[in-house]
C-alpha cells in the first residue's frame, strides 16, 4: 500500500500559477508550469526550489501541460531555461503551436513596457519549446518504461488537454481547466471510466450553478447593443485565442441578424494569426463548426475588422476587443485609461480576474483605481462581468466524477472557501475521500493496489471447466480456484501446484491414500458400481462422473474397484486417492453414507 | 487461432482473425478490378461506344441468350451493363458473429456498407480520423459516379455461358457474387458506426485483447494495427511506406517482436520503383505541354495526388511553366482539399512544423490562392468553361477508365496524338483499362507510383521486427506473373516458414496461449503467507473466488459459506501441497505420541514400511512418496495430519 503524494506549488486554493508536484510509485511528475498574473515580483514563479535546489532534471521525471494560458504554462521557459530541466514536456499539437506565441506576448509586456529584468528571453522560449513532445487526444505516450500518459478533450481553449497519468498499476487524472458544456467553438470534457485512484481537479467555479448559456449570451449581446444605440464604447479586454474566438462568432452572427453598422474592432496584433490556428486545428472545434467548415470556416470574419490605434479617439461608437484580458497591461489597459472616465461607455470583463489586477479590482466595484505609475483613474463607464469563462461549474465537475469513477478527489484552482462547499458536497454525493491541500501542503493519499497476477491458462480453463461444466456458468455458484502462487523477481504467477514444484526447484511428496469400504449394495459387482455412479451424479453437483472403464472408477486422481464378498448384499469398495484430492475423497464418502455399512 | 480470408486481392484486403473468442475482421477492401469487363458509361451518349458491334459466340443459342449484352471492341469482349463489383465473400464466416473491424487506411475500406449494412453485423468499426474521412470521400466518388450515369438493364445472362467466352472474360472471378454499388445512405450508415482512433491509443476489445493502431506512413492517417492479448503479440501491417512523403512515418519500433507477423498489401508494382516514377510522370507531363498538348492524368481524390501536386508544380516552376493551368475535377475535390489542410497531426514533422507557424501544410494550399490549381466538382460546374484553356494538366477519376469525367476527356483528346495521358495509380492494368477506347491515337504513358513497401523492405522489414510466425498472402511466397523469373520479388524464406494465406480459406496458426491475467483483490493479497526460498524467489497456495466479468478475471476471498465445492464448507480442508522425505524417527515420534504404539517398521529396497498391525494399517514410505492403507476414516484423517507435519508444505 503506497500512498500517492500531492503538492500544489501553485494552484493549492488558488486561483492563478497552477503547478501541481505529483510523487507516485517513485515518480516525480509536475503538472502545469503556470506563472501569477497578479503579482510581478518573485511570487509570481512557483517556487521551484521545494523540489530540488538548482536543476531540476535529475529530481522531475516529466511535465505535462494542460493548456496554453499563462497561468498554467506562463513559467515553462522560467523553469527550463532559467533554473534548469532537461527532461521531457508534453503537451498537444495546438498548445505547442500557440503556447509560445503568448508567452513571447507577456515577455513583451513585462520588458519593454514594464522595463522588468532578470525575465526569460526569446531564445528561452525557443530553446524551451524544442523540449515539448506534442501529443495527440487519447494517444498512450510512454514516458518511460513505468510512466504512461494519456490526453482527453477538456474543451476549455483550444487544444486544452485532461491527462491521465499512469504509473505501474497507480493512475491519476488532472484535469486542467475543463468546460462540461459545449460553446459556438468548443466541445465539452470527454474522459472515459477510468476509475483512477485520484482525480485532480480545478474548481473555479466550485460553487456556482451558472444558467443557461443561452441567456448569458442573451443578457451579452443586449448589453452591447444597447451601448451601442447611445452612441458608448464597448471594450472586452480578452485572451488573444479562447474565449474571444467565441465572442467575435457571437457578435458577428449577431451583427448580421440586426444589420448593425457600428463597427467591431479586434485590437490584437495576433488576430489573423490567431484565426488561423483555428482554422487549422478545426479538428479541436466542437462538431458543428467541424461539419460546415468546407463551406464555411466559421473563423472568417465579415464585420470584425483589425483595429489601429489612432481609432480609439474615433468619436462615435465601436465595440473592440483587445488583450490582455484582466487589464493589467497593454492595449486594453491603455484603452480603459482613455474611455473609463466617460459614463456612456461599457466594459465587459468575460472572463475571470486574478485578484491584485486592475480588472479585479475594477470588477469588485472600485470607482477609483491606481496603475503601475501612481495614475489614478476615474471610472464612470458602466463595468459588465459576464461569466463566459469556460470552466465547469459545480454541476460539471460532479459530473466529470461520475464519468471517470474516481476512488478519491483532489481540488485545486479554486478558492478555499469555495472548495471547502464542494468537497462536502463529494464525500456526501459519492461517499469519496476529498482532499485540499493549500500551496506547499501535501496530501498523502492511500491507496490500496490491485495485485495483476498471471494464471497459468491450463489451471484457469481446469477450474472453469469443473465448476460450470458444459452450458452456461452457474451465477450463484462462485468459481474456486486453486493454486500456488510463485514470486519470482517481483512477477507474480499462479499455477497448477506440479508445475510450481517444478519452478521452485522442489521434490514434490506426493501422498496416497487407500481404503476399503464395505458398502451395502445388491446385485453384481458391475451393477453396484452403476449404482455409485447413480448416487454421486444425483448429488445435484456440477462434478463430472464419468462412466467406469473395466470395472475402475476414475475421478482425478480417485479411483474406486468393485469386489464382491460372500455375502450377496454386501460389496467390498476399494478406494485410492492423492493427497491433493482429499476433498473430492471425503464428498464421495459421504455420499455414500447411507450404503455405507 | 484462425484466420479467415474473404477475399483475393492483397491490396484490398478484408479478413477475420479468430483469437481468444473475439472475431477481428481486419480491413475491409473492395477490389474493383471487375469494372475492367464493362464500358465504361460515359456522362453524355457516346456515339462510338454505342455504335460497338455485339460480341458473336459460336453457338448460335449462346447468341440469343446474350441478346447484345456483350459488345467487342478491338478483339476485347467488354459487358454492357451497370458495372457490378465483387465484395467481401462471407460464406465461410458468418459477419454477424464479428465482434470488432479495425480499418488500416482509407484504401482498404471502401466495402465497408456491404460488410455493416447487409450482414447482421453488430459490432464496433475503427479507424483515425483521416481514414474515415478520406475513406468517405473516396465512397462518395465511387457512388456519386455510378448514379449518375444509370444503366437500367441489368446484365447478367453472359454468366450463365462463361465456359465459352474469350479471355479475359471467362476468368472473371465470382462473377456470380458480383452486386451493384451500395448507395449514399448505406455510406452514411456504415461511416456512422466508425468510432476515431488516434495513433498509439489502446482499445479495449471485449476485455479479453487490446488494439492499437501505429503509423504505417502510407497515406494521411494510415495505421498498422497491433493486437495484444496481454502475453501474444500480433501486428497486422496493412499497406505501409518507409518512404518520406507527406504522411507521418511508419512507426515499426511498435511491430517489433510480435508472436504474429500477418504482412499484406505490399507493393502492386514491384518492378517500378516509385522516386523515378514521379521523375517520369515529370518529365512526361513537361514533354507534352511543351510540345502545346495536354495531359491527362487518371487519379484518386486524395492520397498520392497531394505528393503530385507539389512535385509537378515544383518541376513546371523549375522549366518555366508556371502559367500551364492545373484541373482537378471530383465531386469531392473542394473536401479533399479542405481536409489535407486540418489534419496536421497527421502529418511528417516537415510539414507539422508549418502549421505551428500558422501557415498550410500543403503546397496546393498556395496553388490555389494563385489560381494555378483550380477544382471542379465536375465538367459542368459553374465557372469551368471560363477559366478553361489548354494546353493544361487535368486530373480526374476514376483510375479504371470506366466512370467519372475522365471517360469523358479520353473521348475528347484520344484522337489526338499531341495530348498524352499518364497512369500514375496502381490499382488497375492501364491496358486492361483502355481496351475499350482503342485504337487510341493519344499518347499514353505509364509511370505507376506505389508508395508500398517492395519486396526488398519487406524482407528488410521482416528481418528488423524478428516475429515469430509470419503470415503473408501465398502469392507473395512466388514470383510474381507479370515477372515470372524475378526470384527476388518473393518473400524470402524464413525459420520458421512463411505461412501463406490463399484466398478463401480458413487458416489454422500456431499460436498457442498459455497465460492469462487475473487480478488479486487486496483483502485476498493481504492474507497470503509467503514462503521465502531465496532471494526474489517466494511462493503460497492460494485459494480464492474467481470473478470473471466481461472477460476480466479477479481473485476474490472465497466467504466460508460460498464454497461451491462439493460439500459442507466445515469439512473442507485447504489443499496443502507437501514436498521432500519423511523422517521416520520423527514420524514414529508422532504416531507413539497419538497413542499409536505398535508400530512396527520393515526395512524394504526402496523405503520402509511401517505397520500398525492393531489398526489393520500399512504406511509406505519410499523416497517422495508415501501410500497410506487404512479403512478406518478417523484413523486415517489422523495419520495424514500427522505425515504433513513431518514435511514441509506449501
Amino acid at each position: 500500500m503506497t500512498d500517492i503524494k500531492v503538492t500544489p506549488l501553485g494552484a493549492g486554493q488558488d486561483v492563478g500559477r497552477s503547478c501541481i508536484l505529483l510523487q507516485m510509485g517513485g515518480k516525480n511528475i509536475m503538472l502545469d508550469c503556470g506563472m501569477h498574473m497578479g503579482y510581478n515580483d518573485e511570487r509570481r514563479f512557483p517556487d521551484f526550489s521545494y523540489i530540488a535546489e538548482g536543476n531540476l532534471t535529475e529530481s522531475l521525471d516529466c511535465v505535462i501541460i494542460s493548456h496554453f494560458h499563462l497561468d498554467h504554462c506562463g513559467a515553462l521557459p522560467f523553469m527550463t531555461e532559467m533554473v534548469g530541466y532537461n527532461g521531457p514536456i508534453y503537451m498537444t499539437h495546438p498548445t505547442k503551436a500557440i503556447a509560445p506565441i503568448l508567452l513571447e506576448d507577456m515577455r513583451k509586456v513585462a520588458v519593454e513596457r514594464k522595463g522588468e529584468t532578470n525575465f526569460f528571453t526569446s531564445a528561452h522560449i525557443k530553446d524551451c519549446m524544442k523540449k515539448v513532445i506534442a501529443v495527440t487526444l487519447h494517444q498512450t505516450v510512454q514516458v518511460d518504461s513505468e510512466i504512461e500518459i494519456k490526453a482527453y478533450y477538456a474543451g476549455h481553449v483550444l487544444g486544452a488537454a485532461m491527462f491521465h497519468v499512469k504509473v505501474g498499476n497507480q493512475s491519476v487524472v488532472y484535469t486542467g481547466d475543463y468546460n462540461m458544456t459545449p460553446d459556438r467553438h468548443l466541445g465539452a470534457a470527454w474522459i472515459d471510466k477510468c476509475r483512477p485512484n485520484i482525480l485532480i481537479s480545478e474548481s473555479t467555479y466550485a460553487t456556482t450553478i451558472r444558467d443557461s448559456k443561452r441567456c448569458r449570451e442573451r443578457d451579452f449581446l443586449k448589453k452591447v447593443h444597447d451601448c451601442v444605440d447611445r452612441g458608448g464604447k464597448v471594450l472586452i479586454p480578452v485572451f488573444a485565442l479562447g474565449r474571444a474566438q467565441e465572442l467575435c462568432i457571437l457578435l458577428e452572427t449577431y451583427w448580421e441578424r440586426m444589420n448593425l453598422k457600428a463597427p467591431i474592432y479586434f485590437a490584437i496584433g495576433l488576430t489573423e494569426k490567431a484565426n488561423n490556428y483555428y482554422k487549422m486545428f478545426i479538428t479541436w472545434t466542437n462538431q458543428k463548426i467541424r461539419k460546415t467548415f468546407v463551406q464555411r470556416n466559421m473563423f472568417e470574419f465579415k464585420h470584425i475588422r483589425p483595429f489601429d490605434k489612432s481609432y480609439a479617439d474615433t468619436p462615435g461608437p465601436m465595440v473592440v476587443f483587445a488583450t490582455p484580458g484582466m487589464l493589467h497591461a497593454g492595449l486594453s489597459l491603455q484603452l480603459f485609461k482613455k474611455w473609463a472616465p466617460n459614463e456612456n461607455n461599457m466594459l465587459i470583463m468575460p472572463g475571470y480576474c486574478v485578484s491584485g489586477t486592475v480588472g479585479a479590482k475594477v470588477l469588485s466595484g472600485a470607482k477609483k483605481v491606481e496603475t503601475e505609475n501612481r495614475q489614478v483613474i476615474e471610472v464612470k463607464m458602466s463595468v459588465q462581468y459576464m461569466s463566459f469563462s469556460a470552466h465547469a461549474d459545480a454541476k460539471g465537475i460532479m459530473q466529470l466524477i461520475q464519468y471517470c469513477e474516481p476512488q478519491n478527489v483532489l481540488l485545486v484552482h479554486g478558492e478555499g472557501v469555495k472548495m471547502e462547499f464542494l468537497k462536502q458536497k463529494i464525500q456526501q454525493e459519492y461517499g469519496i475521500d476529498c482532499y485540499m491541500p493549500a500551496n506547499g501542503e501535501s496530501a498523502y493519499i492511500p491507496c490500496k493496489p490491485v495485485v495483476p497476477v498471471d494464471v497459468s491458462l491450463s489451471l484457469l480453463k481446469k477450474e472453469i471447466a469443473l465448476y460450470d461444466t458444459i452450458g452456461a456458468p452457474d451465477p450463484k455458484r462462485p468459481c474456486r480456484m486453486h493454486g500456488v502462487l510463485v514470486m519470482k523477481d517481483n512477477v507474480l504467477r499462479l499455477m497448477e501446484p506440479e508445475k510450481a514444484f517444478g519452478e521452485l526447484g522442489l521434490n514434490r511428496h506426493a501422498i496416497r491414500f487407500t481404503s476399503c469400504l464395505q458398502l451395502r449394495l445388491p446385485g453384481s459387482a458391475t451393477k453396484a458400481m452403476d449404482q455409485i455412479q447413480l448416487i454421486l451424479n444425483s448429488q445435484n453437483t456440477n462434478y463430472p462422473v464419468k462412466p467406469s472403464e473395466e470395472g475402475v472408477l476414475n475421478l482425478e486422481s480417485v479411483s474406486i474397484k468393485m469386489e464382491s464378498t460372500d455375502k450377496e448384499d454386501r460389496k467390498s469398495m476399494m478406494m485410492s486417492w492423492a493427497l491433493q484430492d482429499e476433498d473430492l475423497a471425503t464428498w464421495i464418502m459421504s455420499s455414500l453414507r447411507q450404503v455405507i455399512v | 487461432m484462425k484466420i479467415y480470408s474473404l477475399g483475393a486481392n492483397p491490396n484490398k484486403p478484408c479478413n477475420i482473425l479468430n483469437f481468444k473468442g473475439v472475431s477481428l475482421m481486419l480491413d475491409c477492401g473492395l477490389d474493383i478490378n471487375s469494372a475492367l469487363h464493362f464500358l465504361p458509361l460515359p456522362l453524355v451518349a457516346s456515339k462510338r461506344l454505342s455504335s460497338l458491334p455485339n460480341w458473336i459466340p459460336k453457338d448460335a443459342q449462346d447468341a440469343a441468350l446474350l441478346d447484345g449484352e456483350l459488345k467487342e471492341c478491338e478483339n476485347r469482349v467488354l459487358v454492357d451493363g451497370p458495372i457490378e463489383i465483387l465484395p467481401p465473400q462471407s460464406d465461410i464466416f458468418d459477419i454477424s458473429n464479428v465482434d470488432t473491424i479495425l480499418l488500416s487506411n482509407h484504401a482498404c475500406m471502401l466495402a465497408l456498407p456491404f460488410i455493416t449494412e447487409e450482414t447482421g453485423f453488430k459490432g464496433r468499426v475503427y479507424a483515425t480520423e483521416p481514414t474515415l474521412q478520406i475513406g468517405r470521400l473516396y465512397m462518395e466518388e465511387l457512388v456519386h459516379y455510378l448514379e449518375r450515369t444509370p444503366k437500367t438493364q441489368r446484365s447478367s445472362r453472359w454468366k450463365q455461358v462463361l465456359q465459352s467466352l474469350p479471355p479475359p472474360l471467362n476468368a472473371a472471378l465470382r462473377p456470380n457474387d458480383w452486386r451493384k454499388v451500395y448507395s449514399m445512405k448505406a455510406i452514411n450508415a456504415a461511416l456512422a458506426k466508425v468510432r476515431m482512433v488516434g495513433f498509439n491509443e489502446k482499445i479495449d476489445i471485449c476485455g479479453a485483447l487490446t488494439v492499437m493502431a501505429v503509423s504505417s506512413g502510407y497515406s494521411l492517417g494510415s495505421c498498422n494495427w497491433i493486437i495484444h492479448s496481454g502475453y501474444e503479440k500480433i501486428a497486422y501491417v496493412s499497406a505501409s511506406s518507409t518512404l518520406t512523403t507527406h504522411p507521418r512515418p511508419m512507426d515499426q519500433v511498435a511491430l517489433r517482436n510480435a508472436d504474429l507477423l500477418i504482412l499484406t498489401a505490399l507493393t502492386q508494382t514491384p518492378v517500378a520503383n516509385p522516386d523515378s516514377m514521379l521523375g517520369e510522370f515529370c518529365m512526361a507531363v513537361a514533354a507534352t505541354l511543351r510540345s502545346g498538348g495536354s495531359c491527362l492524368v487518371p487519379c484518386h481524390p486524395s492520397g498520392l495526388l497531394y505528393d503530385l501536386f507539389e512535385c509537378l508544380s515544383v518541376h513546371l516552376d523549375n522549366i518555366g511553366l508556371s502559367q500551364i493551368p492545373l484541373f482537378f475535377f471530383s465531386p469531392v475535390a473542394e473536401t479533399s482539399l479542405a481536409y489535407s489542410n486540418i489534419f496536421a497531426e497527421w502529418l511528417s514533422s516537415g510539414k507539422q512544423s508549418k502549421v505551428y507557424l500558422p501557415e498550410e501544410p500543403f503546397p496546393h494550399a498556395h496553388l490555389i490562392k494563385n489560381g494555378r490549381l483550380k477544382h471542379f466538382p465536375s465538367l459542368h460546374a459553374e465557372g469551368f468553361t471560363n477559366e478553361y484553356r489548354q494546353p493544361c494538366v487535368v486530373f480526374c477519376g476514376h483510375p479504371s477508365l470506366r466512370f467519372g469525367n475522365v471517360v469523358h476527356f479520353i473521348e475528347l483528346w484520344g484522337n489526338h496524338s499531341n495530348h498524352s495521358i499518364v497512369f500514375v495509380e496502381p490499382d488497375f492494368p492501364y491496358l486492361e483499362a483502355l481496351a475499350p477506347y482503342q485504337p487510341l491515337t493519344m499518347k499514353i504513358v505509364h509511370c505507376p507510383i506505389d508508395t508500398s513497401l517492395s519486396f526488398t523492405q519487406a524482407n528488410k522489414l521482416i528481418r528488423d521486427l524478428k516475429p515469430g510466425n509470419l503470415l503473408v498472402p501465398d502469392i507473395y511466397l512466388h514470383p510474381p506473373v507479370s515477372a515470372p523469373l524475378r526470384s527476388d520479388l518473393v518473400i524470402q524464406e524464413l525459420e520458421p516458414p512463411a505461412l501463406g494465406m490463399k484466398s478463401y480459406q480458413v487458416l489454422q496458426l500456431p499460436i498457442k496461449r498459455k497465460q492469462e491475467k487475473v487480478h488479486l483483490d487486496p483483502a485476498l493479497a493481504s492474507r497470503l503467507e509467503p514462503i521465502q526460498f531465496k532471494t526474489g524467489l517466494s511462493a503460497s497456495t492460494l485459494t480464492g473466488k474467481l470473478d470473471a466479468r466481461d472477460n476480466k478475471f479477479t481473485l476474490k476471498v472465497l466467504n466460508e459459506e460460498e464454497g461451491g465445492t462439493l460439500y459442507s464448507a466445515a469439512e473442507r480442508m485447504l489443499p496443502r501441497h507437501p514436498w521432500g522425505s519423511v523422517d521416520t524417527t520423527q514420524l514414529l515420534h508422532l504416531l507413539s505420541q497419538h497413542g499409536l504404539l505398535d508400530a512396527r517398521v520393515e526395512d524394504t529396497p526402496r523405503g520402509v514400511v511401517i505397520h500398525l498391525p492393531r489398526e489393520d494399517t500399512v504406511i509406505q514410505l519410499e523416497g517422495s512418496n508415501t501410500h497410506v492403507y487404512c479403512h478406518d476414516e478417523a484413523l486415517r484423517r489422523t495419520l495424514r495430519d500427522i505425515l504433513l507435519q513431518c514435511l514441509p508444505c506449501l
